[in-house]
């Protein structure tokens, strides 16, 4: 648990960074009383630098670097229990993806691990047409350089992983699409 | 019985981690008289990471499928995984206004006319099928059978986008459960989150969430936890020893599909429900559960 | 007619952006206009002063005043212009600040709008008539509704006064909410020692006339004279027989009747008193368990009374109570925390309600004031509370704050420590509301002398299993999500109007909000009157808050009431509906349409149908004017042409330029 303390000037934040949130995410940050319940009841926020309900109070102040650089929103697994209890009916996990795509888009990366997992994710897509377990897994290790985290699993998995990838006849097409997203940095 | 058909949508997990599950589906609506076409071509709906990295790249890869199923003529789609669903639902979504068929026109050459319906298939069986009509089928009661049901945190959320049963205490299942002749006891955490994708990245939000929803299911003396997504029957299977050794403990708890349970009951054969593949043996608990497994074809035997 | 103008600046309210000195030189050029003035501030005591010397020296018959919304001084000009002894209907006003100033901020268009609105007042009330108000008797009893501690503060004032109270309780005694808890914040008073005095006082008061498990049936009538049906439910007992020994309980067979008093912690007898210091302390029979009312068996209860008050064929009666003012105290009822599926939904047996607390606390409760949990029996060893369940929370439509709950949770985390010194005590709060005097310190105590502890954050989840229950918040000023192991959750939920204040509104037509408290005429000033006069409210009825507030509002109440019934007659509103006979045809829309029963089809002279209003029921809302097909039927005041010279000269400018 890392409680740090600051000392911040307010009215210095970017309310722009603000409007840009709640446009993108269709949620509006002053809605958010920071009663808690959200944090209370997320699964990841133990792993995290900061509690959900923290970065929303930053949204809030428009602090974009503090957002965009942290861990918690490359951690969020959209469980949507934050959303489903929330009182003041924010869906915050649609909050926490934007800044995640937001992040990703803008180039901050707080959480090296999950985004190559994520970014091996959609190049198996890319190349396959479907998810390939073993490769993903194998880029995966390449990239973060950790190759044996998942070899106890080995003997049990490799019964049902294939070594080839099950390509669909749609690849193509597929790989058309992706390449196209991961190209523009245009907006949704 | 008037069979009802529909195209069938596996996902990717289902062609590697989680095969048994598709075999295990594909063998219980067989039995059911529920026709299942596979999409030609399929392709990964993105899930997650396509979603993080543009909400319409998701949408526009699901799209893709959509527009198959059209083309198959099929009047809805159905899959067994979770995630998926919510993929072809949320693409479902941009298909029935301007600015996402607009924004998905942009990645997806040929787009679908609209939107499709989609189930998962325990809704299927439950809603469809009926739980009158399984539990007249039911060949072995499943006596003995402590079931802790755990649906996950996608198959219910959001309530208006899933359109299937509750948020925070859903019933479906337990009920199936119960159809079957199982226990089912009350189980705080049946839609707590496994961990999600997180096992390779970020190992220990999977190893804590999975040690507490298995650790709850022994408190509440269940031997067995039936679950319907393949992300979260990964993550409590595959990964039980690691959730255990974080615990300092042994959980030796079977994880079953749903589709597995229901196809026990229903009779059909232990290979064939893809059992033997599970990294937590089950073995034992079927066999003191059960009879020993019996040739489906005697009919003689569905008089019980 | 000589019509004098007078256009207010209000300061720069209206000055800001309408140039009022060019309005009224505009309007000494309308029709019948003699006099036009512009005002610093027209309803101060110099602004009106200047109208009433004008109407002295001017000669004036009639009066425009240029201001704000007749809501805010309509009443006050009128009089004005009475002392000048004009009649006070022969004024209009011209709303030139909420319908000009404060909604646009062009000068020139704003005075030309302006000078419009008056010249509308000016048509209008060319076409005025004097209108002379009859006066009628006023009863003087007074009616309460609600036995709680804000109906018995008020029926007691009332009664005290001098004026014959009526009180109707729903309940089988009264006492309210305060009767059922164990202790008051911030004093830790002893509730049943409080109220208990005043429950005697309101029984044994000469002037007060207690139903008690009744129910308003019906009301008709209005201010000064309401007539009002009151249902009195069969309690299946003489009461006037009835001593409340007790002897039929003990004999009751059948203990399968929920104990509403207890909060369902328990059951009681078919046959029961509720509580030990009830008023009227009287046995009743709950006729879905009794025996005999369901299956004709038993009967034990009616051998064993001593003076044979048991009756199994007594049935509901209806008494007709007339009074002249009605006070509503209909208190509130709480949240239903089952709604909360992730709080367990109702199903763990050691997650209970703040009243289910009380009641343990109490010592006349069902562990005679042990604190042991309902699934064992045992003593916790750690209590939780959960605050704001029911309250502040848009997802279950309670947005607002109970007011009363930190308070309450506070005094019962102190009562634990009293009953189980080495307990340990967690509060889950959001903020700690402790406005009233000596909350604040009575919060510090329950940290610093009981240590109590506060932990800042909303509860997510919480599960009991093999009798523990865990609960899941948040500690946001550690920036952690927590987790404590409790043996028993009090769950603070909030309030909400009691079951079937909507329907006992529509009764007496009064509004309410969104939530279904009932609406007082103003928020600030106003906080005891209702738009419908003789109607007032006190207690949590309207807006949910603590014992002092309520027993201060059962006092206003009582006040407004004396003031209306100190009188011996009312004025009528003469702004009321009248029949032109010669034009009306009979149909009878306009008594079909009436909200206020007020029109009555009777026969002329000639045996021909007419419409005829009562004047003393009509409220003037116009409604039967729109229905009538001939337009027959007009209301004084506001006449089809009264109102149509207003709209025309509004038109005027249009007509002229096509």
């Amino acid at each position: 648990m890392k409680i740090s303390s600051k000392s911040i000037k307010l009215g210095e934040g970017d309310s722009s960074f603000t409007s840009e949130v709640k446009a993108r995410s269709g949620q509006n940050p002053s809605r958010c009383m920071q009663c808690g319940k959200c944090t209370a009841g997320c699964p990841v926020g133990f792993s995290a630098d900061l509690p959900v309900n923290a970065v929303l109070r930053l949204v809030q102040e428009g602090l974009r670097d503090e957002v965009l650089g942290s861990r918690f929103i490359w951690l969020c697994a959209q469980c949507r229990t934050c959303s489903v209890r929330c009182p003041q009916e924010i869906d915050v996990a649609a909050l926490m993806g934007t800044l995640r795509t937001m992040a990703w888009k803008g180039g901050h990366v707080a959480d090296k691990r999950v985004k190559v997992f994520l970014g091996a994710f959609v190049d198996s897509v890319r190349k396959h047409g479907r998810v390939h377990e073993l490769g993903l897994m194998m880029e995966y290790a390449l990239r973060t350089g950790r190759l044996f985290d998942e070899l106890e699993l080995a003997p049990k998995a490799l019964g049902k992983l294939s070594l080839r990838p099950h390509a669909s006849l749609g690849a193509d097409e597929v790989c058309a699409i992706v390449e196209r997203a991961m190209k523009k940095g245009e907006d949704r | 019985m008037n069979q009802i058909q529909y195209a069938y949508f596996p996902g990717c997990s289902q062609t590697g981690t989680a095969v048994e599950y598709d075999m295990s589906v594909r063998a219980t609506a067989k039995a059911l008289d529920v026709e299942l076409i596979e999409i030609p071509d399929w392709t990964c709906c993105g899930s997650s990471p396509a979603q993080s990295a543009d909400k319409t790249l998701m949408a526009a890869l699901t799209a893709r499928n959509l527009r198959l199923v059209e083309e198959m003529g099929r009047a809805g789609v159905v899959t067994p995984c979770p995630s998926c669903l919510k993929a072809l639902k949320v693409a479902g979504e941009y298909m029935e206004h301007d600015h996402g068929r607009g924004l998905v026109g942009k990645l997806l050459d040929r787009m679908p006319a609209g939107a499709v319906p989609s189930a998962s298939i325990l809704q299927v069986f439950v809603e469809d099928v009926g739980l009158e009509e399984i539990a007249k089928r039911v060949v072995r009661p499943l006596k003995g059978l402590v079931a802790a049901p755990y649906y996950g945190c996608v198959l219910t959320r959001p309530k208006r986008l899933m359109g299937f049963d509750d948020e925070e205490d859903p019933q479906s299942m337990d009920k199936l459960l119960r159809a079957l002749g199982a226990q089912v006891p009350d189980f705080p955490f049946k839609v707590e989150c496994c961990g999600a994708s997180y096992g390779v990245p970020r190992r220990e939000i999977v190893v804590r969430q999975s040690g507490r929803i298995l650790d709850m299911a022994r408190r509440v003396g269940a031997n067995a936890i039936v679950t319907a997504c393949p992300l979260c029957h990964q993550n409590l299977d595959l990964r039980q020893g690691q959730a255990a050794r974080s615990l300092d403990t042994r959980f030796d708890l079977p994880i079953l599909y749903v589709t597995q349970v229901l196809g026990l009951a229903l009779g059909l054969e232990y290979h064939a429900l893809g059992l033997d593949k599970h990294a937590v043996n089950v073995r034992t608990l079927v066999d003191a559960v059960f009879e020993a497994p019996r040739p489906v074809n005697e009919e003689a035997d569905r008089c019980e | 007619m000589r019509i004098g103008v007078f256009v207010c600046l209000c300061g720069s309210n209206i000055a800001a952006t309408v140039d009022v000195d060019r309005v009224a030189e505009i309007a000494k050029g309308f029709p019948d206009v003699v006099f036009a003035k512009s005002e610093m501030y027209a309803c101060s005591e110099p602004g009106q002063m200047a109208i009433r010397d004008a109407i002295t020296n001017m000669g004036l018959e009639g009066v425009v005043v240029a201001s704000c919304s007749p809501r805010m001084h309509e009443v006050t000009f009128r009089r004005a212009v009475e002392r000048a002894g004009i009649n006070r209907y022969m004024f209009e006003m011209a709303n030139i600040r909420e319908h000009v100033s404060w909604i646009s901020k062009g000068v020139e268009q704003n005075t030309r709008k302006a000078a419009d609105l008056v010249r509308a007042a000016v048509e209008k009330l060319r076409l005025n008539k004097g209108l002379t108000a009859t006066t009628f008797e006023v009863n003087k009893r007074a009616l309460v509704v609600g036995g709680g501690v804000a109906g018995i503060q008020a029926a007691l004032d009332l009664a005290d006064s001098g004026l014959q109270v009526v009180l109707v309780e729903r309940e089988p005694s009264i006492g309210g909410k305060m009767a059922k808890l164990d202790k008051t914040f911030p004093t830790v008073d002893c509730s049943a020692c409080i109220l208990g005095p005043k429950m005697v006082d309101v029984a044994q008061h000469q002037n007060i006339t207690l139903h008690t498990y009744s129910e308003i049936e019906e009301v008709s009538g209005y201010v000064g004279s309401f007539e009002v049906k009151v249902r009195k439910k069969t309690p299946y007992v003489h009461w006037d027989a009835c001593t409340g020994c007790g002897l039929c309980m003990e004999k009751c067979p059948s203990s399968k009747s929920p104990d509403l008093f207890n909060e369902q912690l328990k059951t009681t007898t078919a046959i029961s008193i509720p509580f030990p210091q009830a008023i009227p302390k009287k046995a009743r029979i709950d006729p879905l368990v009794c025996l005999k009312l369901t299956k004709d068996k038993c009967g034990a209860c009616a051998k064993i009374c001593p003076t044979g008050a048991v009756d199994f064929g007594l049935v509901d009666e209806i008494v007709t109570e007339s009074v002249g003012a009605v006070i509503l105290a209909t208190g509130y009822d709480l949240f239903d925390h089952t709604k909360y599926p992730e709080y367990g939904g109702g199903k763990y047996p050691d997650v209970i309600t703040s009243m289910q607390y009380e009641r343990l606390l109490n010592a006349s409760g069902p562990t005679s004031g042990h604190v042991l949990r309902p699934s064992d029996g045992k003593e916790p060893k750690r209590v939780v509370f959960v605050q704001c369940v029911g309250s502040r929370d848009a997802s279950v439509g309670r947005p607002y704050c109970s007011g009363f709950c930190c308070m309450a949770t506070a005094k019962q985390a102190i009562l634990t420590k009293d009953h189980i010194p080495d307990a340990e005590v967690f509060v889950f709060y959001i903020d700690v509301r402790a406005p009233g005097k000596l909350y604040e310190e009575f919060y510090t105590r329950a940290r610093e002398e009981y240590g109590v502890r506060y932990v800042r954050g909303r509860v997510s989840k919480l599960w009991e299993v093999d009798g523990v229950i865990t609960v899941q918040g948040a500690d946001t000023l550690l920036q952690a999500q927590v987790e404590v192991d409790a043996d028993l959750v009090v769950l603070a939920v909030g309030g909400e109007p009691s079951t079937g204040a909507r329907a006992l509104a529509e009764k007496l037509r009064i509004s309410y909000d969104a939530h279904g408290f009932f609406m007082e005429s103003h928020p600030k000033l106003r906080p005891v009157e209702t738009n419908t006069a003789g109607i007032f409210l006190a207690g949590a009825c309207q807006g949910l808050k603590d014992i002092p507030s309520s027993v201060a509002q059962g006092s206003a109440a009582a006040a407004k009431a004396m003031v209306l019934l100190s009188r011996d007659r009312l004025e009528a509103n003469p702004q009321v509906a009248g029949v032109n006979q010669a034009r009306c045809i009979g149909c009878g829309k306009c008594a079909g349409v009436c909200p206020f029963q007020a029109i009555e089809m009777t026969e002329d002279r000639w045996g021909a149908t007419k419409a005829k209003v009562i004047e003393s029921l009509c409220q003037g809302c116009g409604v039967c004017n729109v229905a009538c097909l001939d337009k027959a039927i007009q209301l004084d005041h506001f006449t089809d042409d009264q109102i149509l010279a207003g709209v025309k000269a509004l038109c005027r400018e249009w007509k002229e330029k096509n």
